[in-house]
């Protein structure tokens, strides 16, 4: 008689593998925009790329030449279809200043702030988390006036103040961490050639590789910069947490499962936590991803070369195919990111699915 | 013999609009028999039913000179020995399955929570358990229902997963707040019997809120009656459709009556009288 209560019930993986489908067609879209926006930069940027490239003084036949060989006495619209098979085959030229392609250095400069950022997200999510349920559980408390006045700071100190002040005290006066760079410069040299580079990231090739004395030392050296940023990554994770789950534990399923005698530590981990992490899954991806861009500061100070460093060196000297390609990269790892988040918020909520 | 008694309960809310205080004195005992409780909304059925429980979340608070559950002070007892006796001795089948279950699990871990993480039953076993139950409440395709989620149920369906979930670990005392208002006549009875039948049988306690005041007259053994979180008249459930408090008569007024006339619906007469 009430069979049909459920509606057409669909296995959830199929529905979300089809939902993801759509996703992604939407992404690509995204990122044909992305790149029709740095082409448009590219051609209304006052620099021109043929004498950036080959120099003031070259001669017209040099310029002809290399006017053919960058495809700009095509028209426009053939110029961006061309720009937009070369960026989907990682072509984004040579870099003017140093004359690599750009594809290459990105490879080289990405893996570092991934590590970074990732590290940081790590550090932000395994104590922000807590933390935000700890303020949400007893409002008002101690504890609670803590985490928040911590969030707090995290909002309104500098990044660059911070850093420049966790170097001083932890790197020159305690001497507890490495100080600026990736490795001591005496392990730069085995890094380049006794270390498989498998992935890039010091800590997992060191690790790949087995050179746990060389691991530690990434450590010490990340471990600061990371903690920085995971710092604003946890002010920002706690303080949501903390909303989130205050919500939450306001709701009558939360009644519900006490009056089935369920201890209070799975009233909040299992049942509040699972919903709780359906809006945190895009604050956390939020999070991340502005460490992947934002970190340039950080990567300054700790002289941390990043992707952020890479182009912003780039602009200084105004090698456009490095800012856009690395533009772009930025860009898709964004879009990237928004997929997985999108995925995993499917998974997280029935509803949404 | 007495199963519950409860003297004086107060439950208050200190608001920033000031304090609120949803029961005023409420004084009842409960032997193995079906217990009704009516009243207007607002008048504080729920928050009597939970505060047996306690489960009243603060800012509420709840007072009371004395409230004994067999043999075990409610108001003394330690926060785990309520929760020993949650769930296992004392259930309450909460108002509306909308909001009281859990959006993102499905209705089977909803269901076995309680059989495997504390009476430690296998996954099969446990979920055996759970089919049992709704089959009991008359849900024709249990397998399905275990794996669907609370947003894909209809009301009616809610309703019977929660009664069922509440059923499991069969419970000496059931509180039920409202527990069929969503269903139809024929699946009502059906579960009212089953109710029945747990108080007969096994001895159970029932606290049966409602709104329905032709239902509680048929179904409970008394009836309170509630207004403005006091009781204002406790009665035999046969005698409530003749019942002589003017709030009583009031509620009764306001039932529609089948070849009634059609005249708008009297409204509440209120007297502040009632609620001193
Ligand atoms: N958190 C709260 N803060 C302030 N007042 C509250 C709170 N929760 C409940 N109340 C008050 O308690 C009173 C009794 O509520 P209760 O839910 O027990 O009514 P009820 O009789 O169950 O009504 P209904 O038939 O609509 O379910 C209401 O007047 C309500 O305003
Ligand atoms: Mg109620």
């Amino acid at each position: 008689m009430e069979q049909s209560d459920i509606p057409g019930h669909q296995a959830p993986l199929l529905r979300i593998a089809r939902q993801a489908g759509a996703t992604t067609a939407q992404l690509l879209v995204t990122f044909i925009g992305l790149l029709a926006v740095t082409f448009i930069i590219s051609r209304v940027v006052p620099i021109d790329p043929v004498s950036a490239l080959i120099g003031e003084r070259a001669t017209a036949d040099q310029i002809a030449e290399a006017r053919l060989r960058l495809g700009l006495d095509e028209p426009l619209w053939r110029q961006f279809l061309l720009y937009v098979w070369q960026a989907l085959h990682g072509d984004f030229g040579l870099s003017i200043k140093t004359h690599q392609p750009v594809i290459q250095e990105i490879a080289r400069f990405f893996p570092a702030t991934l590590e970074l950022s990732t590290l940081a997200t790590i550090i932000g999510v395994l104590i922000g988390i807590p933390a935000g349920v700890l303020a949400a559980t007893r409002p008002g408390s101690l504890p609670d006036q803590i985490v928040r006045l911590v969030g707090l700071m995290g909002y309104s100190m500098p990044v660059f103040w911070l850093a420049l002040i966790g170097l001083l005290v932890f790197y020159g006066d305690l001497g507890w961490v490495g100080g600026p760079g990736r490795l001591d410069a005496s392990y730069d040299m085995m890094m380049e050639f006794e270390v498989t580079q498998y992935t890039g990231m010091v800590l997992v090739d060191t690790a790949l590789n087995g050179r746990w004395d060389m691991f530690a030392n990434a450590f010490s050296h990340i471990i600061l910069p990371a903690s920085i940023l995971g710092y604003l990554s946890m002010a920002y994770i706690s303080r949501m947490t903390r909303s989130f789950m205050m919500n939450e534990l306001g709701q009558e399923y939360i009644t519900t499962a006490r009056v089935k005698g369920m201890p209070e530590r799975r009233v909040i981990w299992v049942h509040a936590m699972k919903n709780v992490m359906v809006p945190l899954i895009t604050v956390i991806a939020l999070s991340y991803a502005f460490l992947l861009e934002g970190a340039v500061l950080t990567e300054t100070i700790f002289a941390w070369p990043g992707l952020g460093r890479y182009i912003t060196d780039a602009l200084l000297v105004a090698d456009m195919p490095a800012v856009l390609g690395g533009t772009v990269v930025v860009g898709a790892v964004y879009i990237g990111l928004n997929m997985v988040s999108d995925l995993l918020y499917r998974l997280a909520d029935p509803r949404a699915r | 013999m007495t199963l519950l008694s409860v003297r004086n309960l107060r439950v208050s809310f200190d608001t920033e609009a000031g304090l609120v205080e949803a029961v005023r004195g409420v004084s009842f005992d409960l032997g193995r028999e079906r217990l009704g409780i009516v009243g207007e909304s607002g008048s504080g059925k729920t928050m009597t039913g939970r505060s047996v429980l306690r489960l009243i979340r603060p800012p509420g608070k709840i007072e009371a000179d004395a409230m004994h559950f067999d043999g075990a002070d409610l108001m003394a007892a330690s926060e785990a020995e309520m929760r020993a006796l949650r769930g296992r001795r004392m259930a309450m089948v909460m108002q509306d399955p909308k909001y009281s279950l859990n959006p993102v699990m499905n209705v089977g871990a909803q269901l076995t929570e309680g059989l495997r993480q504390r009476d430690r039953l296998s996954a099969g076993d446990a979920r055996r358990k759970a089919i049992d139950a709704l089959e009991a409440v008359q849900i024709r395709d249990p397998e399905r229902v275990l794996s669907a989620y609370p947003h894909e149920l209809s009301g009616g369906m809610g309703q019977r997963v929660m009664i069922a979930m509440m059923l499991i670990p069969s419970p000496d005392l059931l509180i039920a707040d409202e527990p069929t208002s969503a269903l139809d006549v024929t699946v009502q009875a059906e579960v009212l019997s089953i109710l029945d039948g747990l108080v007969r049988d096994r001895g159970m306690g029932l606290i049966f809120i409602s709104h329905d005041l032709r239902l509680v007259a048929r179904f409970c053994d008394r009836v309170l009656v509630m207004y403005k979180g006091r009781v204002v008249e406790e009665l035999a459930a046969r005698d409530l459709m003749q019942a002589r408090h003017p709030y009583t008569q009031g509620l009764l007024n306001c039932l529609p009556r089948i070849g009634g006339s059609r005249g708008p619906l009297p409204g509440l007469d209120r007297n502040a009288e009632w609620a001193r």
